[in-house]
């Protein structure tokens, strides 16, 4: 998944690039200064955790992180590698949790047998962990 | 009498040059090259390969094209050589040459493949992963738990009763729209709950 985002980011860089490469004089802010425009140093690739029996809460509402890699896994408009195990067909087989209820809802409230579309994207909300110290701390 | 070793010779000489000609010609179809020097091959499944474990990984071990896709034995390999005569076919006609038509064609195609693997109890996976050598305390737990039981029954000599490909879909291309239904629809494919 990262690697697709990095690939992505990377396509949109180079395209981004390309043309301002050429006409470098051309580009500038609406005040006048000058646009420094670089490729974005890559995000330092961390090693993902496991954790046995899930990772609790810090708060109420948080989505539950995800207590296993996630590097070999891939959503797109075809297929979504998590559903493999969380769909509510296969969670019981795997012994996996179901997607949570409010993801079957539509934004109407309307009820639905599979999960909404607005939820198909599960790494919008749920993401893994690695074991690194925070960039910034904070006290939340 | 002379002329009858000479038969033997000659013979002997032109059986070495046809047959040695035969299988070298044969190993040319089966490198990475030779398949992805179809576009419909480099633009779609080999793109999608180099996102995979299977081409880039810790060991730097790395499975090409017909180290899953051709038999490494020799009788099984001449039988997929001939049934590829079809594929030949299809890249005259055109079947998947572009992304669209190879989109609408993949389940097929994937299905068929599968297939092939569940029927021959995944050789080729088996060719570099075998469960008798697996070491399961390093996999991650969750891997080790379901590869367990089958890893005790080969070591006991029992022949287990999933094979790779009923969960390894999936690891080395995309998996098609729809791949599910059609996986648990299949006589062959589906997958009865393993007991427990």
């Amino acid at each position: 998944m990262r690697r697709v985002i990095t690939t992505t980011m990377f396509a949109a860089t180079m395209m981004l690039a390309l043309p301002i490469g050429s006409h470098a004089v051309e580009v500038q802010s609406l005040r006048g200064g000058e646009i420094n425009v670089e490729k974005p140093e890559a995000a330092p690739s961390y090693k993902q955790i496991t954790a046995k029996g899930g990772i609790a809460r810090s708060y109420e509402t948080q989505p539950p992180l995800i207590p296993h890699t996630i590097d070999k896994d891939r959503i797109d408009l075809k297929s979504n590698s998590c559903m493999r195990c969380h769909s509510e067909k296969n969670f019981e087989k795997e012994k996996a949790p179901k997607v949570g209820d409010s993801h079957y809802e539509t934004r109407e409230g309307k009820t639905l047998a599979t999960t909404s579309s607005r939820r198909y994207v599960c790494t919008s909300c749920h993401v893994p962990q690695s074991d690194t110290n925070p960039l910034v701390q904070n006290n939340f | 009498m002379k002329g009858t070793l000479g038969t033997i010779v000659f013979g002997m000489t032109l059986g070495v040059i046809g047959w040695g000609g035969f299988n070298w010609s044969l190993e040319l179809t089966n490198t990475e090259q030779f398949c992805i020097s179809c576009h419909e091959m480099e633009d779609n499944v080999y793109q999608e390969l180099q996102e995979t474990v299977h081409w880039s990984n810790r060991t730097g071990v790395r499975a090409t094209c017909p180290d899953c896709h051709v038999p490494k034995e020799w009788g099984y390999k001449v039988m997929r050589k001939i049934k590829a005569s079809n594929e030949l076919l299809h890249k005259m006609l055109g079947t998947i040459d572009t992304p669209e038509k190879f989109e609408e064609y993949r389940l097929t195609m994937a299905m068929s493949e599968w297939k092939r693997m569940k029927s021959s109890n995944s050789r080729e996976c088996r060719n570099c992963h075998a469960f008798k050598s697996m070491s399961l305390d390093k996999q991650q737990e969750r891997s080790a738990d379901r590869h367990d039981p089958f890893v005790w029954a080969e070591l006991d000599g029992h022949n287990p009763d999933m094979t790779c490909i009923d969960c390894h879909k999936g690891i080395a291309h995309r998996l098609p729209a729809g791949w599910e239904e059609a996986v648990n629809n299949d006589p062959i494919l589906r997958v009865e709950a393993a007991a427990e």
